[in-house]
């Protein structure tokens, strides 16, 4: 075992891995962000809600129809997805043309009352959700033991970010999608329903915050507040990434858990603060994020 | 003959009651968390809890009239104390009861003075209430933090858990704690190791839980509240640190908390309560008409919750005791102190001269899932410490009313 700044070789390696754990969610939920505004151009501020949603989503399937984690990691993005696309198409469609302001205002409301109804019916200390048979345990690395649940969160959460970026970026419905961004008038020339696949890119984005809410309950705290409390930082994972860009939010959603992880080594009080500041020295020397393209 | 006897009858009756029952009314305002991490360890159950002692009061002496109204401080000590000046000042409040949150309740505890009312602090956890920020308008009911940190600590030390790592919360609250747990720890011969200071409302504990893990110390010591307590639980149960022999020890834990870690992943935590619903016949008697004024039936009245409830009845007792017209709140609180106190959650107790409510505490161990039996069976009870022993030494706690 050797040292590297005072701080044990062992030690700096487990802060590494578990950075990169935490950066999976941070990149799930940031994906789900870059998608929807990237796609519409809503600031969704309801995304912390939604993935509230997913974590009590799971918690109502097990305890009302019994379906247990795996069932609940396909249904509950569905159910959440389908509340998406039905505030997209009764609320956010009359926004588009509007300053990002509105959207931003509507989201923000809509995550008010969420939080506020599943607190009202469910209270503020959280609900129990025990975590599935077959991830419970852990490998012993040598220099630290890797529960099995965070493993498995990093893969799921790699394959879904790589997927959705391959998608977008690498196959004809992606194209579609980014030219119906560009132009919506002359994609629409061409015999492809717009409205209907902005529709069904939103209840996709809402979908992934949904999923990374049923990722999160067995191991956090399952309460109506648990997406405000992290929302604020995926919104600085995606500024930094730069607003709109994929592989920025993958990225920097992977990176910043990192140096997160890191912080809490070497001066753990400043571990809620150092993406912020990140954001404010990235937004200083490019506006645009790290992987934004300047308008 | 009739008509005249009548009018007498009707005169006497008039004249019994202007002089026998003068109505006293009296304005209790419970100051709480409505929406935040403490809404469920206080919140809408402590103003359950304070309308019941109302009304449980106002059965009993039909000559006094209780009006309970609620306000949130979110958490915040400007906006409590916003609150307070406004209630005090223009809705005419006497008492303000509950208080969550140590860092609004030690500004609200100097509002009462300046306003020379009652507060009765039965939310709040920093011994400083009692200690040198103590006064004569204040009642710190419930709990302590030198109280939990004297019972857990010590019966952790004695059953060999003598070297200690701390997860801190990163504010008041966290530091006094962690100051009093130390402070137990190292009087009974145990060591402190370490110890890492995390942000509060934090998610991910994973790499503070690391860290204590490789300080290989054998005792975990949350000196952390609510959802950040939850969150450590649940994820040191992840890094198979309690099955690496390594204890966790929960500094403020309550029946709240332990429902939302579900029974598989809180058995075996060991901590400090001064009531626990289902103590005997009268607390569970209690519970329920406590779930029928709440509206729910899921959640389970903690020790604050016990607390707003028995120190509204004896504020109510010794305003009673000192009669109609304006009555400053010194003197209730004096009053408060003079009577001893005696009601069903906490049995018989006194109030010490720096405002200490003291009663015994109880060190719980929650159960097994195979061990709970019914909704809300969640705790075993391993010992009762005495009153004369839960709480700190009035000579101790440096606070400028007790003389000497």
């Amino acid at each position: 075992m050797f040292e590297i700044f005072g701080i044990p070789s062992n030690a700096l390696f487990s802060q590494l891995l578990i950075g990169l754990i935490n950066g999976s969610f941070y990149a799930l939920l940031s994906l789900g962000l870059a998608v929807i505004f990237g796609m519409l151009n809503i600031i969704n501020f309801t995304h912390g809600a939604q993935y509230m949603m997913g974590a009590f989503a799971a918690f109502l399937l097990l305890n009302n129809t019994g379906l247990g984690y795996w069932g609940a990691l396909i249904v509950a993005p569905i159910l959440v997805g389908i509340f998406g696309i039905i505030i997209e198409r009764t609320m956010l469609q009359w926004l588009y043309k509007l300053d990002h302001l509105y959207g931003l205002l509507l989201t923000f409301g809509l995550a008010l009352i969420i939080e506020g109804i599943a607190r009202n019916y469910y209270g503020s200390a959280g609900l129990p959700y025990a975590m599935p048979e077959a991830l419970v345990g852990g490998y012993d690395l040598g220099f630290m033991r890797l529960p099995i649940y965070r493993a498995w969160v990093v893969v799921a959460s790699l394959t879904i970010c790589l997927g959705t970026w391959f998608v977008i970026e690498r196959t004809r419905l992606g194209a579609n999608l980014r030219a119906a961004t560009e132009n919506p008038t002359l994609v629409r020339a061409f015999g492809i329903n717009v409205p209907r696949m902005i529709t069904l890119t939103y209840g996709f984005g809402v979908a992934l915050a949904a999923f990374a809410g049923v990722m999160a309950a067995p191991i956090y705290n399952v309460s109506p507040q648990m997406g405000s409390d992290l929302i604020i930082v995926v919104f600085a994972v995606v500024v930094i990434g730069g607003m709109g860009s994929i592989m920025g939010a993958i990225v920097t959603g992977f990176g910043l858990g990192v140096i997160e992880g890191l912080t809490k080594v070497f001066f753990p009080e400043a571990s809620n603060t150092v993406i912020f500041v990140i954001m404010a020295i990235v937004l200083l020397i490019r506006p645009a994020g790290l992987f934004g393209r300047t308008v | 003959m009739n008509k005249t006897f009548a009018a007498a009858a009707l005169a006497t009756v008039l004249m019994c009651a202007t002089s026998h029952a003068q109505q006293i009314n009296v304005k209790i305002g419970v100051l709480t968390d409505m929406n935040s991490l403490y809404a469920d360890d206080t919140g809408p159950g402590s103003v359950a809890a304070a309308k019941m002692a109302a009304a449980d009061f106002m059965k009993d002496h039909p000559n006094v009239k209780v009006e309970v109204i609620t306000g949130d401080h979110q958490n915040k000590a400007d906006l409590g104390v916003n609150i307070a000046n406004q209630w005090f000042d223009v809705e005419k409040v006497d008492m303000i009861v509950d208080v969550p949150n140590s860092g609004v309740a030690l500004a609200i505890s100097q509002v009462a003075v300046q306003k020379n009312k009652v507060f009765v602090g039965s939310g709040p956890a920093s011994s400083d209430l009692t200690g040198p920020k103590c006064n004569a308008n204040n009642v710190q009911w419930t709990y302590d933090t030198w109280m939990l940190a004297n019972g857990t600590g010590k019966a952790i030390v004695k059953t060999g858990g003598d070297t200690w790592f701390f997860l801190t919360s990163d504010y008041a609250f966290g530091y006094a704690l962690e100051r009093d747990t130390a402070a137990v720890v190292e009087a009974n011969g145990g060591k402190v190791l370490g110890k890492v200071r995390h942000p509060i409302n934090t998610n991910d504990f994973s790499s503070f839980l690391l860290q204590a893990q490789a300080s290989k110390a054998k005792v975990i010591g949350l000196a952390n509240a609510g959802g950040d307590t939850i969150n450590a639980i649940k994820q040191a149960a992840e890094f198979g640190i309690v099955k690496g022999g390594q204890k966790l020890a929960g500094l403020l834990v309550f029946a709240g908390d332990v429902a939302a870690l579900g029974l598989p992943t809180a058995q075996g935590l060991t901590f400090t309560e001064t009531f626990y619903w289902d103590m005997n016949d009268q607390t569970r008697a209690w519970t329920k008409r406590w779930h029928e004024v709440r509206g729910v039936m899921d959640k389970w009245p903690t020790m604050n919750h016990a607390g707003v409830y028995a120190g509204t009845l004896h504020y109510l007792k010794a305003r009673l005791a000192l009669g109609a017209g304006e009555v400053d709140g010194k003197t209730i609180v004096a009053k408060m102190k003079e009577l001893p106190t005696d009601d069903i959650l906490f049995g018989k107790g006194t109030i010490r001269a720096d405002g200490r409510k003291i009663h015994p505490a109880y060190l719980f161990e929650v159960k097994k899932p195979e061990e709970s039996k019914y909704p809300g069976d969640f705790y075993h009870l391993r010992a009762t410490i005495p009153a004369a022993e839960a709480f700190r030494p009035l000579k101790d706690g440096g606070c400028p009313l007790v003389s000497g």
